[in-house]
């Protein structure tokens, strides 16, 4: 179990019934994620995602079976600054998420709340700033920043704090296309180069296309839980989940319903691009048309 | 054809005569005719939430001109107010707009305001209902009790209810899944159908305005660059991605396929098509 930076076990949750019966939300999921993994976490609305993501750092407590961070009970009350200190939330609408007045303050919040001395404060906000690529923004007001680079030092409050961890709930849902890759680099390098873990929660199929691994939740349930070129091929079953696959996913899967013989498991425009070249090029056989 | 929605250069200024001023429109010629399917794309901050606030009176222009049906919406203040019940606008994250005790009387609201007598109101709020695909059930229930999808829903039925001629919707699929997003767009695409009305939508995603409008409409810093079939457009791509926009997945994996000197058409944008011209290109080359 020390393997796992997070571990639940046969979790259950409920929202608290004020009448009737209260629906299940999670329903027995037991998920481990190591260290330095990046996993992306897809389901429809209602899947019971975001409601797990909030488990994760002990925002929401089981109703039934358990969540370890870093082998710490998420229910021991005396440890829960030690859980958050390990795992940092991002939610999805940076205006909710920004305290301060200057990007510096509020990149220097968690670190104050935790008690750190302030010389290490500085040289934790220059550090988290110069992570997230905000370094030149220390010292502007956040209300006039771009919704991507309000992310961004949303992203560096949360590195301040020196978490091993990162939980990104549907970050870049209300983003434009150059917010979206501005936040989805950002996470993707402070992944590889500092090897800091994180749990992407998102709706956008070619941003978990870039994750180590993905989870599909349905229900309350884990329904798959590998690598993305893997889930990715079960097109009909996603589909039938309310899901979809990253576009040149779908465009292979069309060739194949036309007796087209190519592998599904080019996720990204480029590998698309390669398949199609072979496949027209005649390297790969025909068995139709 | 006459357009029904118009702007004849429209400038907008913010903070006008402080140190904040700034232009968000630069006389901008925007047009959309009766029953077209248009689609404006732009970056955050490129002047077109400014936009789309001019074209039922929200805003003012600093300049220039508001058209609806080929006449001044600032006319009188008569024609403003007719204007708001024939130019409808959805927002962006519109469910946080409910605010009724009942959804039928959510959707109620926009059509008493403007006046209709009860059994109007309420063959509106049914008919309403149904564009949007909400059960019948679902009238009486509190639209706090429902999910995000079906509150989005309600609040785009409130819109509808008034039998706008204009429909204009500010990303109505933002933070849906997949799932979501299809069901509105298949909503605003009913509408569109059915009452010939003109559909206006921004959207970020490339993927979708290539499959839902007839044309698009480009803003970028204020200004219109680009506006034309998606076909047309999208041959812009290198300009769109320098405009932070960029082209469908579809259009770049052709793009990269005729870089290696794959013979194949230019003005792919959408997965049908993509297969099309794949399907067409083996079939070439099986006959040669």
């Amino acid at each position: 179990m020390s393997q796992s930076i997070i571990q639940t076990e046969k979790l259950i949750f409920r929202y608290s019934a004020e009448e009737g019966a209260a629906p299940t939300v999670l329903d027995g999921v037991s998920l481990s994620i190591h260290p330095g993994q990046f996993v992306a976490v897809l389901g429809h609305n209602g899947s019971g995602k975001s409601t797990l993501a909030k488990h994760f750092n002990a925002i929401l407590l089981p109703s039934g079976g358990k969540v370890y961070v870093d082998g710490i009970d998420t229910c021991d009350e005396d440890r829960l600054l030690d859980i958050r200190r390990q795992v940092g939330m991002v939610f999805q609408n940076p205006d909710n998420q920004i305290v301060a007045s200057v990007v510096e303050e509020d990149v220097a919040f968690g670190p104050e709340n935790l008690g750190v001395p302030s010389q290490e404060i500085r040289e934790r906000v220059d550090a988290a700033l110069a992570a997230v690529g905000m370094t030149e923004y220390a010292r502007h007001a956040p209300h006039l920043l771009s919704g991507g680079q309000k992310q961004r030092v949303a992203i560096a409050g949360v590195l301040a704090m020196r978490p091993r961890c990162i939980v990104l709930d549907e970050p870049t849902a209300m983003l434009d296309p150059v917010g979206r890759k501005e936040v989805l680099d950002t996470v993707k390098r402070l992944n590889r180069e500092q090897g800091i873990t994180v749990v992407l929660i998102t709706h956008h199929m070619d941003e978990a296309a870039q994750a180590d691994r993905l989870v599909v939740m349905h229900d309350g349930h884990i329904v798959a839980d590998d690598k993305p070129a893997l889930v990715f091929q079960n097109v009909d079953g996603l589909r039938t989940l309310g899901l979809e696959v990253p576009e040149p996913v779908a465009l292979l899967y069309e060739l194949r319903q036309n007796g087209v013989d190519v592998p599904l498991t080019a996720l990204t425009v480029d590998e698309c691009a390669g398949v199609l070249k072979k496949l027209l090029r005649g390297v790969i056989s025909q068995e139709q048309i | 054809m006459a357009a029904i929605i118009e702007t004849k250069e429209l400038t907008h200024l913010y903070s006008a005569g402080t140190p904040f001023e700034h232009t968000a429109l630069h006389a901008v010629d925007f047009s959309a005719d009766p029953g077209e399917y248009v689609a404006v794309i732009g970056r955050t901050g490129s002047g077109k939430s400014t936009l789309i606030q001019h074209l039922n009176g929200l805003l003012k222009p600093t300049s220039g001109q508001v058209l609806f049906d080929g006449t001044d919406i600032w006319e009188s203040k008569e024609r403003t107010r007719q204007v708001r019940c024939q130019v409808g606008l959805v927002f962006q994250y519109p469910e946080y707009q409910l605010f009724e005790e009942t959804v039928y009387q959510d959707i109620a609201f926009g059509p008493k305001n403007m006046g209709l007598d009860s059994d109007e109101v309420d063959r509106r709020v049914k008919q309403s209902a149904r564009f949007v695909g909400l059960e019948p059930g679902v009238l009486e229930k509190s639209p706090f009790d429902l999910s995000g999808g079906q509150k989005r829903r309600v609040a785009i039925a409130g819109v509808i209810a008034m039998e706008p001629q204009v429909l204009v919707l500010d990303e109505p699929t933002a933070g849906l899944d997949p799932a979501g997003s299809a069901r509105i767009l298949d909503n605003i695409r009913t509408y569109h159908q059915e009452k010939n009305a003109c559909i206006i939508l921004v959207s970020h995603s490339m993927e979708e305005v290539a499959r839902e409008a007839e044309r698009l409409v480009v803003i970028h810093k204020g200004t219109i660059p680009f506006s034309g079939p998606p076909a047309q457009v999208f041959a812009h791509g290198d300009e769109l991605e320098a405009m932070g926009l960029g082209v469908p997945a579809m259009t770049r994996v052709f793009a990269r396929l005729r870089a290696m000197g794959v013979e194949l058409p230019a003005s792919v944008y959408t997965i049908p098509q993509a297969r099309e011209a794949i399907l067409a290109a083996l079939h070439r080359r099986e006959e040669r």
